[in-house]
């Protein structure tokens, strides 16, 4: 019962890490730009959480909506902005100036907020509530929640894509910039649009993860980024629900890791990613209809 | 020559268009104008620079000097998206659909930031009676004319009043490329303009009212082709100067 018990808390936990990975898949998708910066933007949107919080004494469910909106409204300007610009000069460049922002965000983080990990306390009573299948699975209401709202998310992502305008426009871009252009789509508006969204998922992302444990500046890169990367390199690019299966496999693979040892919690998620980069390069799901 | 100021202002005027692909000189000086409810072709061999010169009418190619003036408005510097949205809507070379989408959504893309007009997406599927029932297949299964179908299809929604085909023909077998060329009268009769480059000379001297010849970037014929002979547009395409043309 306690490899179930495992599997079950894993796969709850690749509902997050989808989160994470689900807009670094669509930038790369759609704009081909691999950000090396996403992480460090979940631990911003949740760094921002906190600020709004402790300003305004909104409860913190509340300041999802506000931190996401925030987050997309950021994640436009920049793609108009420095994102454009580095696409604009070549895909390697994009490279150089996601890391460049990745260093500046965490070290900015650290002068304004030290080193200190925080958490964005939800109400104990909230998320340490849980329930009991038998003796061994306990299942904690709130890491629950947030993987139904990832698979709410994802879906509604999914139905955004395929069936509003901008999301057509956004796979039209992401197949063909200059045919697009030649139907009268401005790439940067839509580029824009697609990096509102990213930002705007990694946020969500990102307070979910400062409310399940804690947050501290450098977790973009040292975890948040990695998970996102494998969790979309496993599922398979181009795939919302590749990105979910990836992130579920990685979260059970941790935690089957875990349960083994645990010391092992990190290097079985790995070797897991590993395996498939060997196996099957292409990721578990072959390209889907989304970008 | 003199009934075309007959049909008004010029709908699209390039002047002394010079193009570069980085170094390469791509246009030397090119002048073209073409009139509301022309058939407008280009016709040149490979790398004469006739889809050079469509893709910067389009707004794809930034001219080293020159101007391209629609409706009477200069558009050298606009972008392509605003140019498409203005009515100068081209269907580029090799079709360039969208393949993740389906043939209905490609047609959808191209209505996206339409001017009002009488195309839509069901008058396609009246010209284009096939595309009704395969609406929503991916058109990479589609063949070559089927596909260019489309590509007209969404230019045609975007309700072009100035609208540029880049070598329809190409890689079709001939009795394809007549099917295709069957839909010129219905696109004219609802008011568009076209402009067309053509490597197929006699398919471009049967739909044109008017034609220009282009060699190494530079005009080597211009006129009707109830003026122009068939030995002129020889030496035109070839480059035999035979003296009055040179």
């Amino acid at each position: 019962m306690q490899w179930v018990n495992a599997i079950i808390q894993g796969l709850l936990t690749g509902g997050l890490y989808a989160l994470f990975a689900c807009g670094l898949s669509l930038m790369f998708g759609v704009m081909k730009v691999v950000n090396l910066a996403h992480g460090d933007l979940a631990t911003v949107a949740g760094y921002i959480g906190v600020g709004i919080i402790a300003i305004s004494h909104m409860p913190v469910l509340w300041s999802i909506p506000v931190v996401v909106l925030l987050m997309a409204v950021l994640g436009y300007v920049m793609q108009r902005s420095i994102l454009q610009a580095a696409i604009t000069r070549g895909e390697l460049t994009t490279l150089i100036v996601t890391f460049g922002l990745s260093i500046i965000i965490e070290n900015g983080l650290q002068q304004f907020f030290k080193a200190d990990s925080r958490g964005l306390g939800v109400g104990d009573s909230f998320i340490t509530a849980s329930f009991s299948i038998g003796s061994q699975i306990t299942i904690a209401w709130f890491n629950l929640a947030v993987f139904v709202l990832a698979v709410v998310v994802l879906l509604g992502l999914q139905q955004f894509m395929s069936a509003t305008r901008y999301g057509r426009l956004i796979r039209a871009v992401a197949d063909d910039r200059e045919a697009a252009q030649l139907s009268g789509a401005d790439y940067r508006h839509v580029f824009g649009i697609a990096a509102a969204i990213a930002f705007g998922t990694v946020a969500i992302a990102g307070m979910c993860d400062g409310m399940i444990t804690t947050i501290s500046p450098t977790i973009g890169t040292d975890t948040i980024l990695l998970f996102a990367f494998a969790s979309v390199v496993i599922g398979g690019l181009g795939s919302l629900w590749g990105t979910l299966l990836g992130g579920v496999i990685l979260g059970v693979a941790q935690a089957i890791g875990g349960q083994i040892n645990p010391s092992w919690e990190q290097l079985a998620g790995y070797a897991v990613f590993l395996v498939v980069l060997v196996v099957r390069p292409e990721g578990l799901t072959s390209k889907g209809a989304t970008a | 020559m003199s009934n075309r100021a007959e049909n008004g202002a010029p709908l699209l005027e390039v002047r002394d268009l010079v193009v570069h692909h980085g170094q390469l000189r791509a246009l030397s000086g090119i002048s073209l104008t073409v009139c509301p409810g022309e058939v407008y072709a280009l016709i040149g061999a490979n790398g004469a620079g006739k889809s050079t010169l469509l893709r910067t009418i389009a707004g794809l190619h930034h001219p080293t000097s020159g101007s391209v003036t629609y409706d009477g408005k200069d558009v050298t510097g606009l972008r392509p998206e605003k140019r498409a949205s203005a009515g100068i809507v081209m269907v580029p070379e090799g079709r360039r659909l969208f393949p993740s989408l389906s043939l209905e959504e490609n047609l959808k893309v191209g209505a996206s930031y339409a001017r009002k007009g009488p195309w839509d997406i069901s008058r396609v599927y009246e010209l284009f009676p096939w595309m009704k029932e395969r609406r929503t297949q991916k058109t990479a299964q589609m063949s070559g004319g089927e596909q260019q179908s489309v590509a007209i299809g969404r230019a045609l929604v975007a309700n072009p009043r100035m609208l540029l085909l880049d070598e329809l023909s190409l890689g079709l077998a001939p009795v394809i490329v007549q099917r295709i060329y069957a839909m010129l009268p219905q696109v004219l009769s609802s008011g568009i303009t076209v402009l067309l480059v053509e490597q197929d000379v006699s398919q471009a001297l049967r739909v044109a009212t008017r034609l220009q010849c282009l060699l190494e970037g530079r005009t080597m014929l211009e006129g009707t082709p109830a003026e122009v002979t068939r030995e002129q547009v020889e030496a035109a395409y070839f480059g035999v100067t035979d003296g009055s043309h040179a």
